[in-house]
């Protein structure tokens, strides 16, 4: 039996197999590995910043703040690589530490302060937008022979797609968040505060530990998508990414997750990735459609999820009262 | 000097919330293997002192030891771990997890650092089954009833204890048949050594089960007793610091003041198929018709057809002789009707809201939220029912979150009180109420039906069915199955009636 909880993943795998069927009868070649190999190479930064987003909004949270941190840590490994001529490894270690800081300090305002987390990431956003102006407003370019060589690292699909370090590094995300999130106490406290922050509280959860860990993880993985986004563009902007936050939350949507929280899985946002991904794809294979296309299904898409998710919980819970009556 | 004796030592604990005094100086010790019953009214503190001792909040004042130790756990995992287990008043478990995950969060059995789900399953089975409940504790916890999550509430609480374990208020939404499963689990515990705090307002229980009891008012310490050779007059006169009228009322609706005339409001043949049979069902004007039977009898369900809130799929409900159909709760209110559910604890409050809001909620609903109440008006209503039910604190302007659980559950009764419906349906309208308000609510019932509102009352308190009902109507297996009215309505033959489940039409 299809767990109800778990229905609206369901719904999202189901609708992404038959759009993609749908694509492939159109373009047989959508189906090639070289699609494929590209699809998640261009979408790997959005995947990883959006396995942070879902346990922010797991937890019933928001972190506004992603796209900003993916712009200062492109633009701070840029300059500290490219000006200063520091190892990538120990830009990547730092900006890594600094995002990761940076979250733990959004979460630790968020429980102590008692602020809203739209209105504390919301700063979050500005301030890491604006640190990276103040380090540089020019794109950066960066290269590096370290770079080089992770850029040319790739496993090759049979049908000649490539599988990247940087697709490799987000499916790698996406299955050790799947594990956080599945399996350890972090992972159910995580569920536990989305669902009810009182009860949670009354049943021992550590709510304060865990409401940093969440935006701590969200950070880190901020830097880690920057550090992505870096490699696949090869430079460090500061006006890059704007709005990559709202892409995030419209995968963890459109991956069946609750924005109130408490429910979801990080697998749907995998599946809300490959979603996105497909459009983009159709419409480059279409060739006459405008990319904002993009933006348009995702809207209509969300609505209809959304829409969908009200749905399910009206029928759950219609099925749950049913079910009390018949005395379970 | 602390006598070995005690488990739970706290001296000299005050707490005050934004200048409000909630607990003045109160000691309270625990032996080990006690039940000990905390007591007092709506109000008096309780909870706040049980959520003192196990971490939600900070003391202002005094020390807490435990086994000798003093201790002071910041929060409630800290009390876990120090072997403090409790179920809180307020909702206890998380519906959006399943019943597993309810029983172990924060304690998952690991296997290679992952939590082990097998193992998780098969110690929630076992936990279960001592509590005699065999149920898929792979479904999320929202599918199950109060009652259930209560049980499984407890069950994690007593788990976690391996000194102490609180219950405030546990038997609230259990049957008498669950209570005792329930006690015979605490009996148990005590033998093994394990000290037990117990709050509750039914005194029958507190004599069941209690060995000692210490009782609050208005935040001070009454007083500590042994339940031995406690007399309970003397006990409720320590709980409301004078004597209660007629505690133990006679049925008074027999007296011949029965309601006669037209009933306004029928059911006829009324039921749902998996249900509730098709049942008849006429009420009059100022009429009281109390609901009696066991949990999953059927007592809800006919609320809930009733109301709306389910449809029925046969026979014909009728106002003042023209056909209406209920096929939703909007049009039950439209109708006049009012229903107060059983799970108003966790549904219906809203927290945030002041207690004039929360009361004037459902009039609002009623009116349409395109016409807003002006705050004299509700001010006005709220200032009444604050007296009448004898809220407390008397601050309507308070967020109701700030209200003890019991003056919270008063407000929700007045919400649909006010209303002024004609058919007002209660399940379980006094639990959680103390006792000296269970009084004042039931004459504020009573005085509602002189004034011609009809009512339906579920209970599973016998002794307030016989003491406001003028008809009962017995339940059992989904079925009407007896109507005892007048003179007949007493305890016995309600408790007849239920344990004959074959007898057909009685009086
Ligand atoms: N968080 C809070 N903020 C402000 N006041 C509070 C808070 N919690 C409790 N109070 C106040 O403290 C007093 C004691 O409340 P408490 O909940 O301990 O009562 P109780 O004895 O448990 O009553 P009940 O039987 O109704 O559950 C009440 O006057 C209540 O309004
Ligand atoms: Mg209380």
């Amino acid at each position: 039996m299809i767990h109800s909880r778990n229905l609206p993943f369901v719904t999202t795998l189901a609708i992404f197999i038959i759009a993609y069927a749908l694509c492939a009868i159109q373009f047989p070649a959508m189906l090639s590995t070289r699609v494929i190999g590209n699809l998640l190479v261009d979408n790997a930064f959005l995947g990883i910043a959006a396995v942070g987003m879902t346990f922010v909004i797991l937890s019933g949270g928001i972190d506004l703040s992603i796209g900003s941190v993916i712009a200062f840590t492109s633009v701070f490994v840029a300059v500290t690589v490219g000006t200063l001529g520091l190892h990538p490894l120990t830009a990547f270690a730092l900006v890594l530490v600094i995002s990761t800081a940076f979250g733990s300090a959004m979460g630790a305002m968020i429980r102590y302060l008692q602020i809203p987390p739209f209105v504390v990431t919301l700063a979050g956003m500005f301030l890491a937008r604006g640190a990276a102006y103040l380090i540089s407003t020019q794109s950066v370019p960066i290269s590096h022979p370290f770079l080089d060589t992770i850029q040319g690292f790739y496993f090759r699909f049979p049908g000649g797609g490539r599988l990247t370090a940087m697709s490799m590094l987000m499916i790698a995300v996406f299955i050790i968040g799947g594990i956080i999130a599945a399996r350890t106490r972090f992972g159910a406290n995580v569920y536990a505060l989305g669902g009810n922050p009182q009860s949670a509280e009354l049943m021992g959860v550590p709510v304060g530990r865990t409401t940093i860990g969440i935006y701590a993880t969200s950070g880190f993985l901020s830097g880690l998508a920057g550090i992505a986004y870096t490699l696949y563009t090869s430079s460090g902007y500061s006006l890059a990414t704007v709005g990559v936050e709202l892409d995030a939350i419209a995968a963890v949507v459109i991956g069946g997750t609750l924005l109130t929280g408490g429910t979801g899985l990080i697998a749907g946002t995998f599946i809300g990735i490959l979603i996105q991904g497909l459009i983009q794809t159709y419409i480059v294979f279409d060739g006459t459609l405008s990319s904002w296309w993009t933006k348009i299904v995702i809207g209509i898409l969300l609505f209809v999820f959304i829409v969908l998710q009200r749905g399910i919980i009206w029928y759950s819970n219609r099925r749950i009262d049913i079910a009390r009556l018949k005395g379970v | 000097m602390s006598d070995p004796q005690n488990i739970l030592e706290a001296k000299a604990i005050a707490k005050s919330f934004l200048g409000n005094v909630a607990l003045d100086n109160v000691d309270f010790s625990l032996r080990r293997g006690e039940i000990h019953a905390l007591l007092g009214e709506n109000g008096a503190g309780k909870s706040t002192l049980i959520k003192i001792l196990t971490g939600v909040y900070s003391r202002d004042s005094g020390t807490i030891r435990l086994d000798g130790e003093d201790v002071s756990p910041a929060n409630v995992g800290e009390a876990q771990v120090l072997g403090i287990g409790t179920v809180y008043q307020e909702v206890n478990l998380l519906e959006n997890l399943t019943v597993a995950e309810n029983l172990f969060l924060g304690r998952q059995p690991r296997r290679f650092g992952l939590t082990d789900r097998r193992e998780m399953r098969r110690r929630s089975r076992d936990l279960l089954a001592r509590y005699g409940l065999d149920i898929d504790v792979d479904a999320l916890l929202s599918t199950y009833s109060v009652a259930i999550r209560q049980i499984i509430a407890i069950a994690r609480a007593v788990d976690l204890s391996g000194k102490v374990l609180v219950l405030d208020e546990p038997t609230a939404s259990l049957d008498a048949q669950e209570v005792e499963v329930l006690f015979s689990v605490l009996r148990k515990l005590k033998a093994d050594g394990l000290g037990i705090i117990l709050i509750t307002h039914f005194l029958n229980q507190v004599y069941a089960v209690a060995d000692r009891v210490t009782v609050l008012r208005n935040g001070r310490l009454v007083g500590s007793r042994d339940i031995d050779g406690l007399p309970r007059m003397e006990l409720i006169s320590m709980m409301l610091g004078r004597e209660l009228q007629h505690v133990t009322r006679d049925h008074q609706a027999s007296e011949g003041d029965v309601p006669t005339g037209e009933a306004a409001i029928h059911f006829n043949d009324y039921g749902k198929r998996g249900s509730i049979s098709p049942f008849d069902l006429a009420i009059r004007p100022g009429e009281v018709v109390g609901i009696a039977g066991l949990l999953g009898s059927g007592r809800s369900e006919t609320a809930f057809l009733l109301f709306g809130i389910d449809r029925a799929d046969s026979g014909t409900a009728t106002v003042d002789g023209s056909e209406i159909s209920l096929t939703s709760p909007e049009a039950a209110i439209a109708n006049g009707f009012g229903f107060c559910p059983e799970e108003r604890k966790s549904d219906g409050i809203i927290g945030d809201f002041s207690v004039a809001e929360n009361i004037a909620l459902a009039l609002q609903a009623r009116q349409g939220w395109a016409k807003p109440i002006p705050s004299r008006q509700r001010q006005a209503l709220a200032a009444e029912f604050i007296r009448s039910l004898d809220i407390r604190p008397a601050d309507p302007d308070r967020p109701i979150k700030f209200l003890s659980g019991g003056n919270q559950q008063k407000a929700i009764l007045a919400r649909w009180l006010a209303t002024n419906p004609r058919l007002l349906i209660l399940d379980e309208p006094t639990r959680g109420i103390d006792i000296g308000a269970h009084a004042e609510i039931l004459k504020m019932i009573e005085k509602l039906c002189t004034e011609g509102m009809s009512l339906v009352v579920i209970s599973s308190e016998l002794e307030e069915l016989t003491a406001i009902a003028h008809r009962v109507i017995v339940l059992s297996d989904r079925k009407h199955i007896a109507e005892l009215s007048g003179a007949d309505v007493t305890a016995d033959n309600i408790m007849h009636a239920i344990a004959a489940p074959n007898r057909t039409e009685a009086a």
